[in-house]
C-alpha cells in the first residue's frame, strides 16, 4: 500500500470527536464573549468586577474570561469525545447558533435593544 | 520623518498584524475550499498540506497578536482620561469622539463593537487551523466538518472586516496620538 493510501485511510479512521470538540468549543467561546460583553455593558457591578486591568477596563475581564471558558470547554469536550464519533451535524447547528449569539450580543444597538435603551 | 511611539504601535496593530491577517484570508479561504472540494483535482499533495498548515498557523498568530496589541497596548491610550480642565482633547480619542454628537456614535457603536467582535476571529481561526491540521482532506467525510471550518473562517473574516473598517474610521476621526517621538529620517530643510 502506498504512503498516500495509508495517509488517506488514517484520515478516514480518525474519530470526528476531537474535531467536533474544537468546533463546539469555538462556538462556546464566541458566545461567552458576547454574553460577557453584554453583561459588562448592562450591569455596572459586573462591569466593575470584569475590570481585571484598569488601563483596558472591562474589556480585560470580558476577554480573559471568554478565553478561559473557550479553552475549558475545548479541554472538557475533547476529553469526552476524543475517541468517539459524534453527530457532527448537530454539533454544527449548536456551534453556528453560539457563533451567532457572539455576533449579535457584541453589537451595541442589539445590546441597547435588550436593555430597553 | 518622525513618528510617535503611540502612532507606531497603532500602525503595527492595524497594518502590521490586522491588515496582514485580513489579506491572508483570500489565500486561506481559496485553499480550504479547494482542499474540501470533491474529486481528485482537489487532492493536495503532502507538501501543499504542510504549507497550508503553516499558513493557517501564521494567521492564528497574527490574529492573536492583533487583538492583544489592540486591547492591551493601543486601547488604553484610546480610553485615557484627561486631567480636569483639559480643553484640547487631541490626545484623548474616546473623550474627543464623545464630546460631539456628530462623532459620538463612532465610539458608541464603532469602538464598542470593534473591541469585542474582533476577538471572535482568533478563536474561530484557531479552531479552523486545528481541525485542518488534524483532519486534512478528511474534513469532507462527512461534509459537515468542512461546513464548520469554512463557516467559521468566513465568520472570522467578517469579524476582522468589521474591526478593521471601524478601526480605520476611528483612526481618521480620533487618532491615537502621543508618546515619545522617534526620528526616522531627517531632511535637509
Amino acid at each position: 500500500m502506498s504512503t498516500t493510501q495509508n495517509t488517506a485511510r488514517s484520515e478516514v479512521e480518525i474519530p470526528n470527536g476531537p474535531g467536533a470538540a474544537a468546533i463546539l468549543a469555538a462556538g462556546i467561546g464566541c458566545a461567552a464573549m458576547g454574553i460577557l460583553a453584554f453583561a459588562g455593558d448592562a450591569s455596572d457591578a459586573i462591569g466593575k468586577a470584569l475590570n481585571f486591568y484598569n488601563p483596558t477596563g472591562t474589556l480585560s475581564g470580558v476577554t480573559t474570561l471568554a478565553i478561559l471558558v473557550w479553552l475549558a470547554a475545548w479541554f472538557l469536550l475533547n476529553r469526552a469525545w476524543r475517541a468517539r464519533t459524534v453527530a457532527i451535524a448537530r454539533v454544527n447547528v449548536a456551534a453556528f447558533a453560539l457563533l451567532a449569539v457572539g455576533f449579535v450580543l457584541t453589537f451595541p444597538p442589539f445590546m441597547d435593544l435588550l436593555q430597553g435603551k | 520623518m518622525e513618528i510617535s511611539t503611540h502612532d507606531l504601535w497603532t500602525v503595527l496593530h492595524g497594518m502590521g498584524f490586522g491588515a496582514l491577517f485580513m489579506l491572508a484570508f483570500s489565500g486561506a479561504l481559496a485553499e480550504l475550499y479547494r482542499m474540501a472540494a470533491a474529486g481528485p483535482a482537489g487532492q493536495p499533495s503532502s507538501r501543499e498540506r504542510t504549507l497550508l498548515n503553516f499558513y493557517l498557523l501564521a494567521m492564528v498568530i497574527l490574529a492573536w497578536f492583533t487583538v492583544f496589541s489592540g486591547a492591551y497596548v493601543v486601547y488604553p491610550w484610546y480610553r485615557a482620561v484627561p486631567p480636569a480642565g483639559t480643553t484640547d482633547l487631541a490626545e484623548y480619542p474616546r473623550r474627543l469622539l464623545l464630546s460631539s454628537g456628530k462623532t459620538s456614535e463612532w465610539h458608541n457603536i464603532g469602538m464598542e463593537w470593534k473591541e469585542h467582535v474582533s476577538w471572535l476571529a482568533p478563536i474561530a481561526m484557531t479552531m479552523v487551523a486545528y481541525v485542518t491540521w488534524k483532519y486534512g482532506r478528511a474534513i469532507t467525510r462527512p461534509r459537515q466538518m468542512r461546513t464548520a471550518v469554512l463557516g467559521f473562517a468566513i465568520a472570522a473574516f467578517v469579524a476582522t472586516g468589521v474591526a478593521g473598517a471601524f478601526g480605520a474610521f476611528l483612526n481618521k476621526y480620533a487618532p491615537v496620538r502621543g508618546g515619545s517621538v522617534i526620528i526616522l529620517l531627517e531632511g535637509e530643510q
